[in-house]
C-alpha cells in the first residue's frame, strides 16, 4: 500500500475515533528550532503557546517538540504530530519549509503555519513579523546616542530577512545623524554565545558604541556591558536583565495574538490560507521599555516614530533612497511594496562593504 | 574491599554484553531520570522503544528507522576500520558535508536535463567530496606526521563556512526570492534519490549501508588489508614486524572512512534532505563515532547500533510530543548509553574482586 493512502486513512481512523469520543479538544502542535529556554527565538514562540494554553483553557491541548533539526527530522516530527491528532500545527523556522508542505499534502485535514516562508497551500498558511518597524526605532536612537560616530552590526546571515534590518537602521540612523558609520560583522548563526561576544568584543574594538545584535543570545549585551558605554537592544526577546545599560530598548517578537487568533479559526472552523505580515501595529512586534539611559527628548521621538509606524502615516522604507551602488531604489514619497522587502538582496547607499555570498 | 584486577585475557563474553547491560543500565537510570521529573517512568520508556516498532503508527516510524540509521551506519562502518587500526578520523561530519555539496553541485550543474547518468554521477562525485576532505589529514599525517584528529576535527568547521557559503551564493535556488538554500533535489526526478518502493524508507543510501557492513565484514575477516588493520590496532609492533605499511594504511583507512561518510552525505541531501541549507548536517558524523563503539567496531554490531540509535531519536521526539518531556532529558538519556558502555566496558579487560588483596 502507498504511504499516502496508509497515512490518510490513519488519519481518518483517528477522526472517526475523535468523533467516537466526543474529543472536543483543539490539540495544537508546535515545532521548534531551538530549545524553549534560549531567551530568545524559541522563547518566545513559547510564550505564545502557553497564551494559547491560557486563553483557551480545557478547549485546547498543545503538544512541542524542541531542538528539532532542519530537514527530514522535523518532517518526521509534524508527520508524527499529525498522526497523533493535531488539528493545526505551527513550524517555527524558515528551514521547515519544504518539510511543511510536504507533510501538508499528506494530511489535507491538518491545518499547518509556517513562520518566515513564502510557499503555501490550501492547508499552510504563513505569518511573519516586520521586524524592520522596530529596527528603524532602533536606527533613531542609535544615531542620536552615537558618539564615535560608529554603529556595529551583528549580522547572523545574510538573507532578505536581516539585509532589511540592517538597511532599516541605517536609514533612520542616517537620517538623525549624517555622519553615522555601520561596521558590519557576519557570525552566520542565529543562536551561538561565543561566536556572538566575538563578534560584538570586534565591533567595539573598533570603536563602535551602539551594538545591534540579529542573533538570538544574550552575549553581545554581556559584552557590551563589560567594555562599558557602549549600547544594545535585546532582540526577539525583552533581555531586560541588561536594562537599563546596556541593552536601552529591544525589539520583541509578540506571537500570542496570531496563535490564539489562528487556534479559534481552526475552532469555528473559519481558518483559510493566508500569509499574515504583521508589525508594531498588529502587535506582533514589540518595542521593549525605552530605559533611562536614553536622553527624554530622544525617548519622546522614537515613541513617536513608533506612533506613526504603527497607525500606518509612515512606512520605514519611503523615498527618496538610493541603492548602495547608486541606482534608483524609491522615488521621492514612494514606500517600497511587499515583494520588494520580502526579497531584498542589496543595501542602501551610505552602507559601506558587500553582501556576501 | 572491592578492587579491580586485570584479565590476564580480555573477557569475550564481556565484550558483547556490555553494550547490552549499557542498554539495560540506561534504562533503568533513564526511568529514575524521566521519574524525578514527574513522568511516568514505565511509560516512557516504552514510548521510546516501543512505540516506533510496534505503536499504532509503526507502519511509518519503520522505514523511518531506516532513513534515520543508514547515515549512521554507513559512517560508522567507515570510521570502525580507522578506529580498529588506530586511526583516528573525529571529523566525519566535516566529509559527509563536502560529500553533499559534491553530490548535489554535480546533480543541480545538470538542472533541468533528465538523465539516467546524473544520479550514478552525484554518487561518485559524493563519494569524491568525501575522500577529499578525509585525505586532507591523512596526507598531513603521512607527510608531515601532524594528529589527524584535530587536522580532521578543525576541518568540520571549515566544511560547515563551506556549507554556509554554498547555501547563500553558488549552489542558492535562483527562484528561492533570495532566500538561503538550493533548490531541491526531490523536485529534480534525476537527481532524486527516492525511495525505491514507497512508503518503505528503502532508498539508496539504506542500500549502500547494507552492502558497505557486508563489505567491512569480509574485509576484516578475509582480507589481508583487513588482517593488517586488526593486527596493527591490537599490536603495532608486531605488524610492523609482519611487513605492515603503515602510511598506505592511513591513507586507506582514512580515505575510506571519508568515502562512506561523502556517500552518506550525497544520499541524504539527494533523498531524505532534498536541499544544501545552512544547517544540513545535524550531527550525524559525531553520532557515528558513538554508533561505531557502541557497535564494538564490529560491522554487524555496527547495524544493530545504528538502530538503536535512530530508534532513541525517533522514540525521543514522539516521548517528547506525547509526553512532554524536555528534549534535554532525551539527550542525557542518550548520552547514559555511552557512558555506560565505556564504564561496562572497563570490564572486559579488569574484574572485581572482593575480599582484601593478598599479601604478596
Amino acid at each position: 500500500m502507498k504511504l499516502s493512502t496508509l497515512l490518510a486513512s490513519a488519519a481518518l481512523a483517528i477522526g472517526l475515533a475523535g468523533g467516537a469520543f466526543a474529543d472536543d479538544k483543539t490539540k495544537v502542535g508546535f515545532v521548534f528550532v531551538g530549545p524553549v529556554g534560549d531567551g530568545g527565538w524559541t522563547y518566545e514562540h513559547n510564550q505564545g503557546r502557553l497564551a494559547v494554553e491560557k486563553e483557551f483553557g480545557d478547549k485546547v491541548e498543545t503538544v512541542f517538540v524542541e531542538n528539532v533539526a532542519e530537514g527530514p527530522d522535523s518532517e518526521r516530527v509534524m508527520t508524527q504530530m499529525a498522526l497523533d491528532g493535531a488539528d493545526l500545527i505551527f513550524t517555527t523556522s524558515f528551514g521547515y519549509m519544504d518539510p511543511t508542505i510536504n507533510v501538508a499534502a499528506k494530511f489535507p485535514n491538518v491545518k499547518f503555519e509556517h513562520a518566515t516562508g513564502y510557499k503555501r497551500a490550501d492547508n499552510v498558511s504563513t505569518y511573519s513579523a516586520r521586524f524592520y518597524e522596530g529596527r528603524a526605532i532602533q536606527g533613531h536612537i542609535a544615531g542620536k546616542m552615537t558618539k564615535s560616530n560608529i554603529i556595529g552590526y551583528i549580522g547572523s546571515f545574510p538573507i532578505p530577512e536581516v539585509i532589511r534590518g540592517i538597511n532599516s537602521a541605517y536609514i533612520h540612523a542616517k537620517k538623525v545623524n549624517p555622519d553615522v558609520e555601520f561596521k558590519i560583522v557576519w557570525a552566520y548563526t542565529w543562536f551561538d554565545p561565543a561566536k556572538e561576544a566575538d563578534a560584538a568584543k570586534v565591533l567595539i574594538e573598533q570603536g563602535a558604541d551602539v551594538v545591534l545584535q540579529h542573533t538570538d543570545s544574550t552575549a553581545p549585551q554581556a559584552a557590551a556591558q563589560e567594555a562599558g558605554n557602549v549600547i544594545t537592544f535585546g532582540q526577539a526577546s525583552d533581555m531586560a536583565q541588561y536594562a537599563p545599560m546596556p541593552r536601552v530598548s529591544s525589539i520583541i517578537d509578540n506571537w500570542a495574538p496570531y496563535y490564539i487568533a489562528r487556534t479559534k479559526a481552526v475552532m469555528d472552523g473559519t481558518w483559510t490560507s493566508t500569509d499574515t505580515w504583521d508589525g508594531i501595529g498588529a502587535g506582533m512586534v514589540g518595542i521593549g521599555e525605552i530605559t533611562d539611559a536614553v536622553p527624554a527628548d530622544v525617548k519622546a521621538e522614537a515613541l513617536a516614530l513608533k506612533a506613526s509606524i504603527a497607525d500606518g502615516s509612515y512606512h520605514p522604507f519611503t523615498g527618496p533612497l538610493k541603492k548602495q551602488d547608486g541606482s534608483d531604489f524609491l522615488a521621492d514619497g514612494e514606500t517600497a511594496d511587499d515583494g520588494t522587502l520580502a526579497g531584498m538582496n542589496f543595501y542602501v547607499e551610505g552602507i559601506t562593504g558587500d553582501i556576501p555570498n | 574491599m572491592v578492587r579491580l584486577e586485570k584479565r590476564p585475557q580480555a573477557s569475550q563474553a564481556f565484550s558483547w554484553a556490555a553494550p547490552v547491560l549499557a542498554v539495560l543500565a540506561t534504562m533503568v537510570f533513564g526511568g529514575l531520570l524521566f521519574a524525578a521529573l514527574g513522568k511516568d517512568p514505565l511509560a516512557s520508556i516504552a514510548t521510546i522503544f516501543w512505540e516506533p516498532l510496534f505503536g499504532d503508527f509503526a507502519f511509518y516510524y519503520r522505514p523511518q528507522l531506516l532513513i534515520k540509521g543508514a547515515p549512521l551506519v554507513l559512517i560508522a562502518i567507515g570510521l570502525s576500520l580507522g578506529f580498529k587500526a588506530g586511526i583516528w578520523n573525529i571529523g566525519a561530519e566535516g566529509q559527509y558535508i563536502m560529500g553533499a555539496i559534491f553530490g548535489a553541485g554535480v546533480g543541480l550543474a545538470f538542472y533541468p536535463t533528465e538523465s539516467v547518468l546524473i544520479f550514478p554521477l552525484m554518487v561518485l562525485a559524493g563519494a569524491l567530496g568525501g575522500w577529499i576532505w578525509a585525505m586532507i589529514p591523512a596526507v598531513l599525517k603521512v607527510k608531515f606526521g601532524t594528529n589527524e584528529i584535530l587536522v580532521s576535527l578543525m576541518l568540520v568547521y571549515v566544511a560547515e563556512q563551506f556549507l554556509a557559503s554554498m547555501a547563500l551564493g553558488l549552489l542558492k535556488n535562483p527562484e528561492g526570492f533570495g532566500f538561503p538554500g538550493s533548490r531541491n533535489l526531490q523536485q529534480y526526478p534525476s537527481a532524486h534519490n527516492a525511495e525505491l518502493i514507497t512508503g518503505s524508507g528503502m532508498h539508496w543510501g539504506v542500500v549502500a549501508a547494507l552492502i558497505a557492513v557486508i563489505f567491512a565484514y569480509v574485509l576484516l575477516a578475509r582480507h589481508r588489508l583487513g588482517f593488517a588493520i586488526r593486527v596493527t590496532g591490537e599490536a603495532p609492533r608486531a605488524a610492523k614486524f609482519s611487513g605492515v605499511n603503515p602510511v598506505r594504511l592511513v591513507l586507506f583507512c582514512m580515505g575510506m572512512s571519508g568515502l562512506l561518510a561523502g556517500l552518506a552525505g550525497m544520499f541524504e541531501v539527494a533523498g531524505p534532505a532534498g536541499q544544501i541549507t545552512i544547517d544540513f548536517n545535524v550531527g550525524y558524523g559525531f553520532t557515528a563515532i558513538i554508533v561505531a563503539f557502541l557497535g564494538r567496531l564490529h560491522p554487524i554490531g555496527i547495524l544493530l547500533a545504528g538502530g538503536l540509535m535512530a530508534l532513541t531519536y525517533i522514540g525521543g521526539d514522539i516521548a517528547q510530543s506525547q509526553l512532554g518531556l524536555p528534549a534535554a532529558a532525551i539527550q542525557v538519556f542518550q548520552g547514559m548509553l555511552l557512558f555506560f558502555l565505556l564504564a561496562f566496558d572497563l570490564f572486559t579487560n579488569y574484574r572485581l574482586r572482593f575480599g582484601r588483596a593478598e599479601v604478596a
